[in-house]
């Protein structure tokens, strides 16, 4: 099912051809921006010098940091009276990152988001709750307004009262839910709790956070929904930007809007199909914020195959880790979503784990708290020993580190509604 | 020969080395008029399991369960004890002897004689071994 069939079909030439003019009219709409028009300049790169698609390697890299720099409106090509709505998000430190989105974007937006929901088998009928929160946080608006150009009966429930939420699910007879993946985790703890069964739920879009396919598993089984995964961050409208197909294998980005590159993270050089990097997106419609090469922080892959069996293009990979978030323990690479992985795929562990960072005697020390599994307790503290040292020796296979395992009560760890953080480093600074 | 007569549900309820724990779990215990005739802590390594011999254990399964602890049943056996000196070292010898082996105790003094509880590797062959050779061991009638 497509909402848009020429466009999310569009492959070759005709989409190349597509890419060109409108990363040309993205150069010339960015030009319009101080700070790309000095950037530009100080290039001496114009849209004059875009000529093949392989010319956007001639362009300047944004970094988030040069979008905070512009706070609040710096990034405007619009003036602010054709600005429709604002969002932000937060940083970790200091002022928002704002966003702005012409009358034009926004119906580019809703557009991206009903091509998606359409993919995952949605329609006029379905009754979708949006369990995200709404506001300044792209992820409410952004499925509302896509969900309802497409026809489905929207439920804005938002975030918290979770027993409110699953009432709702079954008083109004909810097809389709969209929330992150950990709080669907609790929804389904929840609901078991209340011995709410859920009954019309058919479709879960989980997005914002990483989650692994043992968790997919879960949430299928436990909410008895068919589980996709969800992708897009707010410098590129929201939500919407990439979203999987019924394969669930790898992500649908929309080549007509969005321009992908994966590269290096650390030289910025262009990596192939195949190959793990950052990925960097030139948006090729936004009107009122446009954007050059956006540094995501991203870690994917272009996949291999040119063409899906669903009829669309060249898929990313699920999101494998944040370019940022890569922990670096012992000198080794470390992504949190490798630990998730691991974790719950072994049927000893329970719902939630955390994660702990120590410099002890100048060694990098990690140690993982795991809630364990209810059902697979047997009473005997050597079982015990036993679930701690399997747990500890499928992470050093797969991290290639040594990890000192706690087993912790069901229900003791943080429950996360929105990001997960599930990493405190506590390594401070070096000396 | 009946063996379950003497298998005794132990309950056993994996506990994280905080303090706090198992006063939790006797307070929930006392909460509903359930008796801990015994018990004994397990520890190592930032966990640990609290085994405690109730008079009602299906009522502390279901109460400690209720409370979010992680609980399980384990089976041991009671032998009555000879208020004698050599008693707890024929218990050893006898399972000893028949190459059964002993993982944990503990004891308690019960109304007539004072209880080991054994948990072994062959609960059958322990009780058989047991009788065998004259010991008495608890009924789990005693215990529910
Ligand atoms: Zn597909």
């Amino acid at each position: 099912m497509f909402w848009n069939e020429r466009m999310e079909t569009l492959k070759g030439k005709d989409l190349g051809d597509l890419q060109l003019r409108r990363l040309r009219w993205t150069v010339t709409q960015a030009g319009r921006v101080p700070f790309y028009a000095r950037l530009l300049g100080d290039a001496s790169v114009g849209t004059g010098d875009i000529r093949t698609l392989q010319d956007v390697a001639k362009l300047p890299f944004t970094s988030k940091q040069d979008l905070r720099g512009g706070y609040p409106f710096g990034f405007l090509a619009v003036p602010l009276r054709e600005v429709r709505r604002i969002h932000t998000t937060s940083g970790t430190t200091g002022k928002p990152t704002v966003v702005g989105y012409t009358a034009k974007d926004l119906s580019n937006w809703a557009e991206l988001i009903a091509r998606n929901l359409t993919m995952v088998g949605l329609g006029e009928g379905d009754v979708f709750q949006n369990m995200v929160n709404y506001g300044l946080f792209t992820g409410g608006l952004g499925f509302h307004y896509g969900a309802e150009l497409m026809g489905l009966t929207v439920v804005p429930s938002a975030t918290g009262n979770t027993r409110r939420q699953i009432e709702m699910i079954e008083d109004f007879g909810v097809t389709a839910i969209h929330c992150t993946p950990s709080y669907a985790m609790h929804l389904a703890e929840v609901a078991g709790e209340m011995g709410a069964t859920l009954e019309t739920l058919k479709v879960g879009c989980f997005g914002a956070e990483p989650w692994s396919e043992a968790t997919r598993g879960e949430l299928e089984r436990r909410l008895g929904v068919s589980a996709f995964d969800s992708y897009g961050i707010s410098e590129m409208y929201g939500p919407g930007v990439a979203m999987e197909c019924p394969e669930k294998d790898g992500l649908h980005i929309w080549h007509d809007s969005y321009l992908v590159e994966i590269v290096d993270p650390a030289t910025g050089e262009a990596l192939g199909p195949g190959e793990k990097g950052e990925m960097v997106i030139t948006p090729l419609v936004k009107e009122a914020m446009p954007l050059l090469r956006y540094r995501t922080g991203d870690v994917t892959m272009l996949m291999d195959e040119e063409i899906c069996s669903c009829g669309r293009g060249q898929k990313i990979s699920r999101i494998l880790g944040r370019s940022d978030d890569m922990l670096v323990v012992r000198g080794i690479n470390v992504f949190p979503s490798q630990i998730e992985h691991v974790l719950f795929s072994l049927p000893e562990v329970g719902e939630q784990f955390m994660v702990y960072l120590d410099r002890i005697h100048q060694l990098d020390e990690m140690t993982i708290e795991v809630e364990m599994n209810r059902s697979t307790f047997s009473g005997e503290l050597r079982d015990l020993h036993r679930v701690q040292e399997k747990i500890a020796s499928a992470l050093r296979e797969t991290l290639g580190i040594r990890t000192d395992v706690k087993l912790v009560e069901p229900g003791k760890l943080p429950r996360f509604e929105g990001k997960a953080k599930r990493v405190v480093d506590r390594r401070g600074v070096l000396f | 020969m009946e063996h379950e007569r003497y298998f005794i549900k132990q309950i056993s309820v994996f506990s994280e080395n905080r303090p706090g724990r198992l006063a939790a779990i006797a307070k929930a215990m006392e909460e509903d008029g359930i008796n801990i005739f015994a018990f004994s802590i397990a520890e190592a390594d930032g966990f640990g399991v609290v085994r405690a011999l109730v008079n009602h254990p299906d009522k502390a399964y279901r109460k400690l369960t209720g409370l979010g602890f992680v609980v399980s049943f384990t089976d041991v056996i009671g032998v009555k004890m000879r208020d004698e000196p050599g008693g707890l070292y024929e218990v050893a010898r006898i399972l000893g002897e028949a190459g059964i082996n002993i993982e944990y105790s503990y004891a308690y003094s019960g109304k007539e004689a004072a209880v080991l509880i054994l948990r072994v590797d062959n609960i059958r062959s322990a009780i058989e071994k047991i009788l065998a050779h004259g010991g008495s061991l608890m009924e789990a009638a005693a215990f529910r």
